[in-house]
């Protein structure tokens, strides 16, 4: 065989392998979705999991089934309140869009929102496990040897509940990455705004002929997941080491 | 010079308790229950008491009745807990600096150093907490204390996780805290061994309250506390130094005020200061110079108090030179004897009674006296 031959050959069956642009777009915006979500809920998250995990005040509990209520309200209810909240003619998103110029509405911005809100109960779960299993004996001796409460959590706290953190990322990330009632109620299904990977995976599947994008992003979509998984398993596995001090 | 008053209610339990100390080792001793944890943790700022005062060097940490209350953080009081609380996610050398951090800075460098030496842990420094023995952990959360510059040294049971042998790996750090670096030191310990070796004042408590305080050898003598400093291990504690050392017979000689005790061989100088504890029951009473038995120390004596209760077990004071001794006997021995206050008496105490919980270890400002000593 010629050396042009199995380049051809190579080519025909590497075809399946050859992304879309629209393809391309949807995986680029489903991974800035997934990241934006993670990282926009991470400080809230780990703010909510102290406060329920340590904090005696008067609504605990409320706040406790509010961080819930994405967790096991049909997404489509929680697109919903989301686009009462925060569409262009909501009580939150006229504020933002007015005076911070942030819009929520039929943007990218709008999904990364959706899918946070809806990987939130899972992230502020494992955070909270994992404050709760904090020895807060240790806490105190921190004090006595000088450390403020602000140091203590630093160099005590926030070490010691990092692999929960990490967990609670991933979870956040993987969610988001899947979200697609929520999503498509809030933002709609906009090729090149809105149309992460579900919902581009349900869009292929609408038109004839559309089954072997649908496959590549189907599997792009389980590539995604297992290497998240593999990047938090090594990381947590890090962080549990350093915490167990082994 | 620390000043502690405190009043806690904490549900059933009422802590209603206060002591003055010069300094040295002050050791609160009680029955597990007995509110000594509750006492130091005040003393740390780890809670604010209902009612009370506490000051250390004329610093006020706490006074409910002005409303000052230092946190935890500004008070510089070092903590030992019983189970070390080192930080899992630290190394050894980390977990030693961490305190120095927040402390204030030191006038003179080496003192790292110091503290590495004197709690012999720099072989450990790289180690992780979860890589040592109960011995060590324990002598690296001593150091991350002391490393904080601490004002006062709290220790709460710092050897009460550890084995026997593990123990006496630590007696002699305490010890050389207390005497070379002259540091503050209040010690919660049930066990009167401890006690008796590292204590220079005793604070005896019982369900929250102060039971008596003072001198260790003071409070250890009064046969009225035998049932607080725990009847079978009680005894009296002589200040002693070693007089001469015995080659034929593999003696030494101990030179108290009450008189002179043989004891298995101790490999410590002449002249070293070192406390003895004579248990109450190892002490037998005679009306006459014993002859022809077998124990070596007889020290005459003056029965001074016999104590009260109707069982069949009676403990007595005799007035040693000024020394106190205390004797378990059988109250059938005290009638027989005719034993009343004033009573000339002869107290016989074998030489092997002096195993190694009798040794005290040695007095501020003297050699250290790790006394291991074989039995027979």
């Amino acid at each position: 065989m010629q050396l042009g031959e199995i380049f051809r050959y190579t080519q025909r069956s590497m075809g399946f392998l050859t992304f879309t642009q629209e393809e391309l777009t949807a995986i680029r915006l489903s991974l800035r979705v997934g990241v934006w979500a993670m990282l926009g809920s991470l400080p809230v998250g780990l703010i909510i999991a102290m406060l329920l995990a340590r904090g005696r005040f008067w609504g605990r509990s409320l706040l406790n089934v509010a961080v819930h209520l994405p967790l096991v309200m049909p997404p489509v209810v929680t697109g919903y309140l989301l686009l009462i909240l925060f569409g262009r003619h909501g009580a939150l998103g006229a504020f933002l869009s007015d005076r911070l110029g942030i819009v929520f509405a039929f943007r990218w911005t709008g999904a990364a929102l959706a899918s946070g809100v809806m990987g939130f109960p899972l992230m502020v779960r494992s955070m909270r496990l994992s404050i709760d299993a904090v020895d807060r004996r240790l806490e105190d001796a921190a004090a006595t040897l000088g450390a403020s409460r602000i140091w203590v959590w630093l160099t005590v706290t926030l070490p010691l509940i990092l692999p929960g953190i990490v967990a609670g990322m991933t979870l956040s990330f993987a969610r988001a990455l899947g979200e697609f009632g929520a999503t498509i109620t809030f933002v709609s299904n906009i090729p090149g705004e809105t149309q992460t990977l579900p919902t581009a995976i349900y869009t292929f599947l609408q038109v004839p002929g559309g089954e072997t994008g649908a496959l590549r992003l189907t599997l792009v979509s389980i590539a995604i997941s297992v290497a998240a998984l593999f990047a938090s398993e090594a990381v947590a596995q890090r962080a549990t080491r350093r915490s167990l001090g082994f | 010079m620390l000043s502690v008053s405190v009043t806690h209610r904490l549900g059933d339990f009422i802590l209603d308790a206060a002591f003055e100390s010069e300094g040295g080792l002050t050791a609160l001793f009680g029955r597990s229950g007995a509110g000594k944890t509750s006492l130091i943790n005040a003393i740390a700022g780890l809670y604010r008491p209902d009612k009370g005062r506490i000051a250390v060097d004329g610093v006020v940490l706490t006074d409910t009745a002005t409303g000052i209350f230092v946190p935890a953080h500004h008070r510089r009081v070092g903590y030992v807990f019983q189970e070390g609380r080192l930080f899992p996610h630290l190394n050894v050398r980390q977990n030693l600096v961490y305190g120095r951090w927040f402390a204030p800075k030191a006038t003179g460098g080496g003192e790292f150093d110091q503290v590495v030496e004197l709690l012999g842990i720099g072989h450990l420094l790289s180690r992780r907490p979860a890589n040592l023995s109960g011995g060590e952990k324990q002598r690296v959360a001593i150091g991350r204390a002391l490393l904080a510059r601490p004002r006062l040294l709290v220790m709460d049971e710092p050897l009460a996780s550890l084995d026997e042998g593990r123990r006496a790996e630590i007696f002699p750090y305490i010890e050389r805290l207390r005497d070379e670096m002259r540091v503050p030191i209040v010690y919660v310990s049930h066990s009167i061994a401890e006690v008796a070796r590292l204590a220079t004042t005793l604070v005896v408590l019982s369900e929250g309250k102060v039971a008596a305080i003072g001198p260790t050898a003071q409070i250890m003598g009064r046969i009225d506390l035998f049932p607080l400093t725990g009847r079978a291990e009680a005894g009296a504690i002589l200040a002693t130094r070693v007089a001469a050392h015995d080659r034929h017979f593999g003696l030494t000689v101990l030179k108290a005020a009450a008189g002179e005790l043989r004891v298995p061989r101790l490999d410590l100088p002449v002249g070293a200061a070192l406390r003895v504890r004579i248990r109450a029951r190892d002490v037998m009473i005679a009306l006459q110079p014993p002859e022809g038995l077998s124990a070596l120390n007889v020290l005459p004596g003056i029965v001074a108090e016999i104590g009260a209760g109707d069982g069949p077990i009676v403990q007595i004071r005799l007035d040693c030179a000024g020394e106190a001794l205390v004797a378990r006997l059988t109250r059938r021995s005290v009638e027989t004897l005719g034993l009343v206050p004033g009573k000339q008496v002869h107290a016989v105490i074998k030489s092997i009674a002096f195993d190694h919980h009798a040794f005290a270890g040695a007095t501020p400002g003297t050699a250290s006296a790790d006394a291991e000593i074989a039995e027979g």
